[in-house]
């Protein structure tokens, strides 16, 4: 009990350790750019609580970041590394965007080509991950290599479209398509950027997860996959099978991800469409250790830092990616506490 | 397009292919020891950026080159010390610094923007650069072009002729077997993931004091490059002279992309320089798809001549890693 206890507290102390490691290595670097640390810190608050836009906009940014993130769970419980997350995404809100294109001028009531958007964007994703998984599953390609190719390949899809068939009139450029009509976007609060509809989307998101890795039986093989696949594999459990469900489950929320920063925050299709989402879940699920119920708050959390990062350029003349330097810094000051931690007790 | 231009073409792809040749050989030598460092993007950004600002600050290239490699043998340490000592997966580790070194690059490079700095100059070899042809393709380039085929030669000549590029086998193979005769598997691993980081890091300054000078942030052309190499290792098959063909072969197609791109106006220029990519994954797929179940299943029921001659074909592309690839030695 004792033991269990001073552990406890040993735990503890390492975490808060990391995190002020983390804050002092963005410091140094803020030193190192000639920037006054304190007065960044202080405008990258003021970035993320200075106004109520601030907030909403941050609440914006953090559906999409923790539905993709709720996704990713599912891969890595089955042990696999989906870094083709990001064109999953991209696939999702190329899906999106189609259906809304080919609706928009149809007599349908708004509300029906939306759902029927965000499910073709669900689908979008699904498909582009099940690649991955077959290139996994049959061609024996490490899914972060056929991930990543496949991601490229989606980027450049988007942008074969935004300057070929999707250009708007005039002048196609990288500012995306033409932007869609009011009653095409999730329905907002009043005055405010975040709809309810994608904050319902998420909440639903991470319950469906959490339920389905910790009390069903597809959760519960996908992790046996994970653990040990020879093992599962002899237990009976059919373990290509499970992958390919598990990358297309994954592809479902990336892909409802990707079709909500088409219907709710951009309106339209973008280059980069994804704001990078895909590659930053990954590090949020690290970061959770890979616990559903730890990625609202944590992502809420990296969701403020982007847009935090925002006033940086405006108020001090500083390049806004401090933001992912700190948010990366954090995990890998976590993840080597936790690797002093475990030399400890091993040593016990 | 008359032959000489071909010439000039094809020798600026053995210069532009040279970023790629040292990391993807860097690479080659951290994972025959048995350790993946995944960081290798971020690295070659981060370098890229210090080296040149290194260069920009002292008017000296050899301090930039050196700067880099600097960079990239800290960064590959980061991943050896929590791997081999910490015991955290390589892959998460990896995947973590790629994104934060990228991030810093960005940040810390930002007033070095569109400055202009020293570049490489090109250095033609007396004699060697009059022979017809040869002379243009090889010996027309740059010192670090020429560092590049040096050490493609010398990495192989290391990993498959000598007896610590035997022993270097032997730790990413068996190293239980190694550690037995003799060897310190952790601190060789060490000492390898360090080298090969440093000529990680050498890719990045070797870009941008050459290839293509300067620092221009998020669109200087760089970030992409890293996963291209991490790629070519595996296409390469863990084999110096391997891997770097694949990096001609990447090169000589995103040449190709520039020169058939005025040909097809309708097709923005990103797209085309994405090409390697689906590639990528096809050559990746050829090099693996022999170790599916399903291809020996599907080959037994061809008629045995087509069989035999697919799977000749199959066993000449396939490669497989070291075994104990990713996973940490502990001795009992």
């Amino acid at each position: 009990m004792e033991k269990k206890l001073t552990s406890r507290w040993m735990n503890l102390g390492l975490q808060s350790l990391s995190i002020l490691a983390a804050l002092l290595f963005t410091t140094v670097v803020l030193l190192l750019s000639g920037a006054p640390p304190l007065q960044a810190y202080r405008q990258l608050i003021i970035g993320m609580v200075g106004s109520l836009d601030n907030v909403s906009n941050i609440l914006v940014a953090w559906m999409p970041l923790l539905i993709t993130t709720a996704g990713l769970l599912v891969t890595f419980a089955a042990g696999l590394w989906n870094i083709g997350i990001e064109g999953q995404i991209t696939l999702g809100a190329v899906f999106t965007t189609w259906v809304l294109r080919s609706l928009q001028d149809s007599p349908m009531p708004a509300g029906i080509i939306l759902a029927l958007a965000i499910l073709a964007g669900m689908l979008g994703g699904a498909l582009w991950a099940s690649l991955a998984g077959v290139l996994k599953t049959f061609g024996g390609v490490n899914e972060i290599f056929g991930g990543l190719g496949l991601n490229f390949v989606a980027s450049a899809l988007v942008l074969w479209l935004i300057y070929g068939p999707w250009r708007r009139p005039g002048v196609a450029s990288l500012s995306g398509t033409v932007a869609f009509p009011e009653r095409l976007s999730l329905p907002t609060l009043p005055n405010m950027s975040i709809s309810l509809w994608s904050l319902l989307l998420g909440a639903i998101s991470v319950a469906i997860i959490y339920i389905l890795l910790r009390g069903t039986y597809i959760g519960l093989k996908l992790k046996a996959i994970g653990k040990n696949i020879r093992a599962a594999y002899i237990l009976g459990v059919r373990t290509w099978q499970y992958m390919m469900l598990s990358f297309a489950v994954c592809g479902l929320f990336a892909g409802l991800a990707g079709a909500i920063q088409v219907t709710a925050v951009f309106h339209r299709l973008l280059p980069y469409i994804t704001s990078g989402y895909g590659y930053l879940g990954l590090l949020v699920a690290m970061l959770a250790n890979y616990q559903a119920i730890l990625i609202a708050p944590i992502t809420l959390f990296y969701a403020g830092l982007n847009i935090g990062g925002i006033q940086l350029p405006i108020a001090l003349k500083l390049d806004s990616s401090l933001s992912g330097v700190l948010q990366g810094v954090l995990v890998l000051f976590v993840l080597l506490g936790e690797g002093v931690r475990q030399r400890f007790t091993r040593r016990a | 397009m008359n032959f000489d231009l071909v010439i000039i073409g094809l020798a600026g792809v053995l210069v532009t292919a040279a970023p790629v040749v040292f990391a993807a050989i860097g690479e080659t030598f951290a994972e025959r020891s048995g350790v993946i460092n995944l960081s290798v993007n971020g690295t070659i950004v981060l370098a890229a950026m210090v080296g040149f600002a290194v260069a920009v600050n002292t008017n000296s290239l050899i301090l930039g080159y050196l700067s880099g490699m600097i960079v990239g043998a800290v960064i590959a340490w980061i991943v050896a010390f929590s791997s081999i000592t910490l015991h955290q997966s390589q892959v998460a580790v990896g995947f973590v610094l790629t994104l934060t070194t990228l991030n810093l690059a960005y940040f810390l490079g930002n007033p070095y923007t569109s400055v202009q700095g020293p570049t490489l100059p090109s250095l033609p070899i007396p004699l060697l650069s009059q022979i017809p042809v040869l002379g243009a393709l090889f010996f027309r380039a740059d010192l670090m072009t020429y560092l590049s085929y040096v050490l493609i030669i010398g990495a192989w000549v290391w990993v498959f002729k000598t007896r610590p590029g035997l022993i270097l086998q032997g730790i990413g193979e068996r190293p239980a077997a190694a550690f037995v005769r003799g060897a310190d598997v952790n601190r060789m691993r060490y000492i390898y993931t360090v080298l090969g980081g440093a000529l990680v890091g050498l890719a990045g300054p070797v870009y941008s004091l050459g290839v293509k000078a300067g620092w221009k942030g998020t669109i200087s052309g760089l970030d992409g490059i890293g996963w291209i190499a991490l790629a070519i290792t595996i296409f390469g098959g863990w084999n110096p002279i391997r891997a770097a063909f694949g990096a001609y072969l990447f090169a000589l197609l995103q040449w190709l992309s520039l020169v058939v791109q005025p040909a097809l106006p309708a097709i923005p220029g990103q797209v085309l320089q994405v090409a390697p990519f689906p590639l990528m994954i096809l050559t990746l797929l050829l090099v693996n798809i022999s170790d599916a179940e399903w291809v020996d299943r599907t080959l037994a029921a061809l008629p045995e001549r087509t069989r035999r001659i697919i799977a000749r074909l199959l066993r000449a592309m396939h490669a497989s890693p070291p075994a104990s690839l990713g996973m940490p030695f502990e001795k009992e």
